[in-house]
């Protein structure tokens, strides 16, 4: 039997369930095992047929969002979470630190226009969710491997070990160690393969934190590769912010910052 | 209509456009009331959280906006912050901008044109439903597609939120390998993107022309993507950076959008508003082509947006192939530039059409302020002033379903990225006789 799946959206970019649509002749052969019932972007409106897989991508950010989050959850036997936005929040959490009416206000010259609720939160923060994909955006990998999974009945195991481990594999020669680059690779679970790194460049954070993140050590090097405590908490504060690690480091970061000021 | 129908109907969503939107129509007997596009995706306050961040971060965070368009973000605030900066780029550089921004037009336009727009060909609902009858089209499809994909890897890593771009240049050039595996993507594109060209031809598409103003980007000789002046059909020409003084926005209670209008009126940006500006200046060989087939530009019929599409993938393939030709590039990936305060603006041309970014820096490169207006907002009034005329003129008094088939192909010409804009396509009719 081909597992029936739908493809749900919240507050999102629309780009995790283009790892579906952009991922070519793949497509075809992906058909044969999965029967699509619902997927608003490829023309399948029917969101209240039981599946046994619902993909939600995006936060909760309205109430509306919410609603349907549960009526989502009542009609999927497994919900997983596609992408950074569901896991985590998303980079639109980075409101939640602030004081949502006054952004409102510097965004929109009519804010009584917009609804919206104060802070953006994970799926899991409101329903029972059986399986995370983190990654902004998800990889093509990431769902090939749960689809498999789960036609053979079982949900994949988590793979939450560090972009370090990737990129030492890849033999990538360490840009915070040889270029002084502020890389989050130390505390961010892989699942890019190091991308950035084999730019050249320090790794910002897509996937989010890793297992047991030692945040504390990171950013006691950030502060001693020359960045002020201002600069440390940007670095945590950015695609995942909203996650407790990278809350942790952020609110830490903070504390110095007035310290300075006072 | 016959006296006292009496209809209200509900859909929740307009399906197969970018994001999710509503539309809300209601008509008295032959009149229409009130025809509103309604975009509830819920607001992100991009403009906000990018305030107090530096300007290294804005191009990894503003290319979040849209998973379908992000280089569009990326280049656009890296090209304002570089003419801040005075960055001067090496012609490979220059060379390797275009490649990217060829790949994702091919990758945007190839995903509307069969995904989005062909299943109302064939008259279903889903694209997925075409893989047993007509798989042989979208495979074809999927290698344009797939196309653009490896020239945004190439050079970005991946596709959706690519990584290499940076001010200065790019994090690292190309592999030899790598521009060897594009070279041979693009020479077997370059054959499916015609027969795709002469497909959109050789089918019918419906005459609903009627007057609209087109603005788009004009460079100096090529045809625009990533640089030029802003003009318009009505004769405007103006540097960038006048944009402000003629481009107003407003808000409106059913939207989380913005509209956005030139002097006080509605108009469209996309591939059919470059390619009516800009014919011209596609190469003699791509316009032959276009010619040969039957094809015929300027067009006012928003339903020749499709051929527009295909045409502009014909014209990116080979503009690709130029650039490939030239061979993988050697010398530095990027330049140095001073850090300055101030404030900057740059236009390109996305996917969707003219996406205008302006930003104040202060002195250490922090986001002081920045303004982002991306193209489907400044389609959205004209979208709904070509709903009202069109719906005039395919009639009332056709039936809910035919109307509302009608009204979703409309609003697809414009390949709305609604995610962009600020969700919804619900559509609502009421029937008042």
């Amino acid at each position: 039997m081909a597992l029936t799946v739908a493809v749900h959206k919240l507050t999102s970019c629309s780009g995790c369930q283009l790892a579906f649509l952009n991922q070519g002749p793949a497509l075809l052969s992906l058909m044969e095992k999965v029967t699509f019932v619902h997927f608003i972007e490829a023309g399948l409106y029917d969101p209240n047929t039981p599946v046994d897989l619902a993909l939600v991508e995006g936060s909760v950010t309205t109430k509306d969002d919410l609603e349907r989050l549960k009526q989502v959850r009542a009609h999927c036997r497994y919900l997983v979470t596609m992408g950074a936005c569901a896991t985590s929040g998303g980079v639109q959490a980075l409101r939640n630190m602030a004081n949502v009416d006054v952004w409102k206000r510097a965004v929109y010259a009519r804010p009584d226009f917009i609804d919206t609720l104060a802070d953006s939160t994970p799926v899991a923060e409101h329903v029972k969710v059986d399986f995370e994909l983190w990654g902004c955006p998800v990889t093509q990998a990431q769902l090939d491997q749960l689809i498999l999974q789960l036609s053979r009945g079982v949900l994949p195991k988590d793979d939450a070990e560090k972009v370090c481990m990737a990129c030492k594999r890849a033999q990538q020669v360490c840009v915070m160690v040889t270029r002084q680059e502020p890389c989050m690779g130390p505390v961010v679970r892989t699942g890019c393969g190091a991308l950035c790194p084999s730019f050249g460049r320090g790794c910002y954070g897509c996937f989010g934190p890793s297992e047991q993140p030692n945040g504390d050590s990171l950013a006691n090097r950030f502060a001693g590769l020359g960045l002020q405590p201002e600069e440390i908490v940007q670095r945590f504060a950015g695609i995942h912010s909203h996650t407790p690690s990278h809350q942790a480091q952020i609110k830490r970061w903070q504390q110095l910052i007035v310290k300075e000021i006072e | 209509m016959s006296e006292g129908r009496k209809i209200n109907l509900k859909v929740p969503f307009i399906t197969r456009v970018e994001g999710e939107g509503a539309l809300a129509l209601s008509a008295k007997g032959d009149r229409i009331d009130t025809l509103h596009l309604k975009i509830f995706e819920p607001p992100r306050l991009f403009e906000r959280f990018l305030q107090g961040k530096s300007y290294v971060e804005v191009p990894d965070l503003s290319a979040r906006i849209c998973g379908i368009c992000p280089m569009a973000y990326q280049l656009t605030s890296i090209l304002a912050f570089e003419r801040l900066f005075e960055v001067e780029l090496p012609a490979h550089l220059v060379r390797l901008r275009k490649l990217m921004n060829l790949g994702e037009w091919l990758q945007s336009h190839s995903l509307h044109i069969h995904f989005l727009a062909m299943p109302d060909v064939f008259g279903v609902d889903s694209a997925l439903q075409l893989a047993d009858s007509h798989g042989d089209l979208l495979k074809r499809g999927m290698q344009i597609q797939e196309a653009g994909n490896t020239l945004m890897r190439l050079l970005g890593g991946r596709s959706v939120h690519p990584v290499g771009l940076q001010v200065g240049g790019f994090s690292r050039l190309p592999t030899q390998n790598a521009w060897d595996n594009a070279c041979v993507q693009v020479d077997a594109a370059i054959i499916a993107a015609d027969q795709l060209l002469q497909w959109c031809a050789e089918q019918s598409v419906p005459d609903f022309s009627h007057d609209f103003v087109a603005v788009s980007l004009q460079g100096l000789e090529d045809y625009p993507i990533n640089g030029g002046d802003i003009i318009t059909s009505s004769g405007l020409s103006m540097p960038v950076d006048e944009y402000p003084q003629r481009f107003k926005e407003h808000q409106v209670s059913h939207s989380t959008a913005f509209y956005s209008l030139l002097d006080g009126k509605d108009y469209l940006v996309g591939p059919l508003a470059r390619i009516n500006l800009n014919y011209h200046r596609l190469p003699a060989s791509v316009r032959q082509r276009a010619e040969q087939l039957g094809l015929h530009f300027p067009s006012q019929n928003m339903f020749d947006s499709l051929r527009a599409r295909a045409l502009e993938c014909v014209w990116a393939l080979n503009a690709a192939r130029d650039i490939l030709k030239e061979g993988c590039p050697e010398g530095p990936a990027n330049v140095d530039y001073q850090v300055r305060a101030g404030t900057c603006c740059f236009a390109t041309e996305a996917p969707r059409g003219l996406i205008y970014h302006h930003y104040t820096l202060e002195d250490d490169g922090t986001v002081a302020n920045c303004t982002i207006i991306p193209p489907t907002s400044q389609n959205q009034a004209r979208i709904e002033q070509d709903l009202k005329q069109a719906v005039m003129a395919f009639g009332l008094d056709k039936s809910d379903l035919e109307l509302k088939h009608f009204c979703e192909q409309v609003i697809r010409n414009y390949d709305p990225c609604i995610s962009c804009s600020t969700h919804f396509l619900d559509f609502r009719i009421k029937r008042d006789n």
